[in-house]
């Protein structure tokens, strides 16, 4: 399962495929679509321990390291939400976790979906993001102190 | 279509200057104002003229400037006593907004008069601004919240209540009208009741200062509570109604200027009713402009928006009945202009979502009442709430919004 296109490739792509949609109506079909399909998480992730707290809905994500490159796995219980989930994975999944902490990300903007950066959507993108860095960065320390030993 | 024959909806909007934009390429349908309502330009006209023409510092500059926004600053409070019926302006305190009005008294109140065991009542249907500040006083003090259940519907049940009150009762402190279901309480019989066991009442007017007509002398109640914003005025400013009995058995709740008579290193001696609680300066402009949005309400009759609020209630809740799988939460006879729903397998946060791209603004979530959420087994509603200003147009926009947004999701 091995990832050769960067975090930049995949973006490109997304930019791509989002300049297709010509009204919001499709933009947010694509992201219920993609909410629909993201593969569900396994139980045993859906805790208290994954999930990101915030004031609307739930988010749940999940990380583990395989051969240097940070895997993902998330969901909400909002279908859009989902498809925010789902879009990340895609964007940042099997990726080395320095990418991932450096990423800038900023296809989200030129996407159309910076509103979701909002402060008031505390449980959207930026929670999500953030937890995802986050996640990256532990994968990035763990395997530098294995180096070190 | 119109929905009174003398109601002149048009002439009310053309008041709101915010109406007339646009979100995200379509006219906006503003029905969140149960958050906080629009204002009208009279309000916005008077903070400019304030800043513009008379900003000063009150109450202790001798000059004209002061003089002005004295005066103007005190007509507030009287606007504001006539507004709820106390019959003194020493009764009103101005506070940041409800949510400030209720600490004080928790703190100034609470922490005099509260003692071990003793027992404050709440209701299921709270905001967390009536909730939290007891919570934080009853630990201190080791006081016991209790709280009146509900049922299903949001209806409280007064036997309960009745069960609950005792020797130990010393306050309850109930929310008028629900700002999660817009559901009013029967807060006339809670007081009569509450006052046989001589427990001091505290009603949060957040939700029912704008939509019904207040008498706080009528109610009987202790303490009133209401914020600025959601009657038309500016953000940042609350009031506070205390009998004055009470009140001036209170020990202020910040110190500072104003509240001062004579300040000593040894010895300070506190200030008169109402400045005794209103220490440094205040929010001056703010409650300056709230008298503006008062007289709005004042102006077209609280009598005759709640008329055309209960048309436009009355209107959605039919249109609203017919999308499937929706359902009114607190569908009761007894509400104001607030329409809660859930809808099966759509969560609100998506429902919000696809509103805001059709330029309509709705509230979701759990509306600050997560036990509330809690206690009806929903992780939060879609809430739809009226002013002056909606109209039965606007209806329709929501309802062909939401079965769009319902294709969409399901």
């Amino acid at each position: 399962m091995t990832n050769h296109k960067t975090i930049k490739n995949i973006e490109q792509e997304l930019i791509d495929d989002f300049s297709l949609f010509e009204t919001w109506e499709e933009k947010y079909e694509y992201l219920i679509d993609l909410g629909k399909k993201l593969a569900p998480l396994d139980p045993a992730f859906k805790t208290e321990d994954y999930k990101i707290k915030g004031c609307q809905s739930s988010v749940w994500i999940h990380s583990h390291e395989k051969d240097g490159l940070v895997h993902f796995a998330g969901d909400s219980d909002a279908i859009i939400v989902r498809g925010l989930v789902g879009l990340m994975i895609t964007v940042l999944n099997a990726q080395p976790a320095k990418e991932i902490v450096n990423a800038p990300l900023d296809f989200i903007d030129t996407i159309g979906l910076s509103s979701h950066l909002a402060q008031t959507r505390s449980n959207g993108l930026r929670a999500m993001i953030k937890q995802m860095k986050l996640d990256a960065g532990a994968w990035q320390v763990n395997a530098e102190n294995k180096t070190v030993e | 279509m119109e929905t009174e024959g003398t109601y002149d909806v048009q002439a009310i909007r053309a008041q709101f200057p915010i109406l007339s934009r646009k979100v995200k390429g379509k006219d906006l349908v503003y029905l969140d104002n149960a958050a906080t309502a629009q204002k009208p330009v009279a309000v916005i006209d008077a903070l400019v003229h304030y800043y513009s023409h008379y900003n000063a510092n009150i109450h202790r500059g001798l000059h004209t400037l002061a003089d002005e926004a004295t005066a103007a600053y005190e007509a507030s409070r009287v606007a504001v006593m006539h507004f709820v019926g106390a019959s003194s302006p020493d009764e009103i305190i101005f506070t940041k907004g409800t949510t400030e009005s209720i600490n004080l008294v928790a703190n100034a109140w609470g922490k005099s008069f509260l003692q071990e065991g003793d027992e404050i009542i709440i209701t299921s249907l709270e905001h967390h601004a009536n909730i939290v500040p007891w919570q934080m006083v009853a630990a201190e003090k080791k006081a016991i919240l209790r709280v009146i259940p509900i049922d299903d519907n949001g209806i409280l049940d007064m036997e309960a209540f009745k069960s609950m009150l005792g020797p130990k009762t010393k306050l309850v402190s109930v929310v008028h009208v629900s700002n999660a279901l817009g559901i009013i309480n029967p807060v006339e019989e809670i007081i009569r009741l509450a006052h046989e066991y001589n427990a001091v009442v505290l009603v949060d007017g957040a939700q029912s200062s704008v939509h019904l007509d207040i008498d706080v002398q009528t109610l009987g109640c202790d303490f009133y509570t209401f914020s600025g914003h959601k009657i038309y005025g500016p953000t940042g400013v609350g009031v506070l109604y205390g009998k004055r009995d009470l009140l001036e058995s209170m020990p202020p709740y910040q110190g500072g200027g104003e509240m001062i008579k004579e300040v000593r290193f040894e010895h300070t001696t506190y200030n008169e009713l109402p400045f005794k609680f209103e220490a440094g300066t205040p929010n001056i402009a703010d409650v300056i402009a709230l008298k503006a949005g008062i007289d709005f309400i004042n102006t077209i009759g609280k009598a005759v928006i709640r008329k055309h609020e209960e048309t436009l209630l009355k209107y959605a809740t039919a249109k609203l009945k017919y999308i499937k799988g929706l359902r009114i939460i607190g569908d009761v006879k007894n509400k104001v202009s607030v329409i809660s729903f859930v809808i099966d397998g759509v969560h609100p946060q998506d429902l919000a979502i696809l509103l805001d791209n059709q330029g309509i603004a709705v509230r979701t979530g759990h509306h600050c009442t997560q036990p509330l959420m809690h206690r009806l087994g929903i992780v939060g509603t879609t809430r739809a709430s009226f002013a002056a200003y909606n109209t039965i147009e606007e209806i329709d926009v929501l309802v062909e919004a939401l079965n769009k947004s319902l294709k969409m999701l399901l």
